[in-house]
């Protein structure tokens, strides 16, 4: 089972009490953009095994969206941090590293 | 003019603890930012309680202010009072980024008392209740089996449960069967 913390009411929520959310930071492609790059934001998802950044909404609880970094294949949990922002944190970019040493995920390292 | 009834009006069921629907309760959403001078006064006003910190709640009788997410608060005030607190509060807050709604009418409130009821909430719901990791004046917004729910725990140990009314009928049957009798686990 998978327990996340949420960033805003602090409670470590299990996986029953969360919605998933899909990927984190997509860009969105809108007007003006070419079929290609509207098509990749529509369609084109991550699937990595190992680590992956994703939106979580904290539904039974406080009802609010936040980001999770997580591995896929081990399911730990490298930390959650507001949904307010266009990339993870330092913070969270230096837990991972320290447990996944050259770890990349789309144009974050 | 008919008389205002509460979801299940005063059902109540004994087990290894007691469950009871606790009647009509005034209950009015608030949502805002939270740490505004004016919001805090207003719900003084209305509550007798401070704006609550993440997860606390401070209830006397039945008024008081429960902290629901980063920014809305539920407050419980008399049911007669409801809409005249309400009043109130919308005037306190005039010109502010806020919105204060009665929700009385749409709530059920449950309380559990006497007996292990640690034990029947945490059949119930995925949270933490040992003593230590669940004390009184702390709320928790979570599942009740199916349903979405909020609970916290009085002095005597004793838990309030809310829930919508659409879902009364549904939590009081769970409750019930949590706290059917023989089925102690022992655990707390």
């Amino acid at each position: 089972m998978l327990t996340l913390r949420c960033p805003y009411c602090g409670v470590d929520a299990d996986e029953t009490e969360l919605a998933a959310g899909g990927e984190a930071h997509l860009k969105r492609h809108g007007p003006g953009s070419d079929d290609d790059q509207f098509h990749d934001y529509l369609f084109t998802r991550e699937n990595p095994k190992g680590v992956h950044l994703e939106r979580w909404r904290h539904v039974a609880g406080c009802g609010k969206w936040f980001h999770a970094a997580r591995c896929t294949a081990t399911l730990e949990v490298f930390g959650t941090y507001s949904a307010q922002v266009y990339e993870p944190p330092q913070d969270i970019k230096d837990a991972i590293t320290a447990k996944r040493p050259g770890w990349s995920w789309r144009e974050f390292s | 003019m008919s008389d205002p009834v509460s979801a299940l009006n005063h059902v109540s069921y004994v087990g290894i603890t007691r469950v009871e629907e606790t009647g009509l309760q005034g209950m009015i959403t608030l949502r805002g930012d939270l740490s505004s001078a004016a919001l805090g006064k207003a719900v003084k006003a209305a509550t007798g309680q401070d704006v609550p910190d993440v997860r606390r709640v401070a209830v006397d009788g039945d008024s008081g202010a429960c902290w629901m997410s980063p920014d809305e608060l539920l407050l419980l005030v008399p049911y007669a009072k409801v809409e005249a607190k309400l009043a109130e509060l919308n005037e306190a807050l005039k010109g502010e980024q806020a919105l204060a709604v009665n929700v009385s009418d749409a709530r059920a409130v449950f309380r559990i008392s006497d007996g292990p009821t640690r034990e029947v909430m945490a059949k119930l719901a995925p949270v933490d209740l040992s003593p230590g990791a669940f004390e009184p004046g702390e709320i928790r917004r979570t599942r009740l089996a199916q349903v979405a729910g909020a609970f916290w725990m009085e002095e005597d140990g004793a838990f309030r449960v809310i829930c919508f009314r659409s879902t009364a009928d549904y939590v009081f049957k769970l409750l019930s069967v949590a706290a059917q009798p023989g089925s102690e686990v022992g655990v707390f």
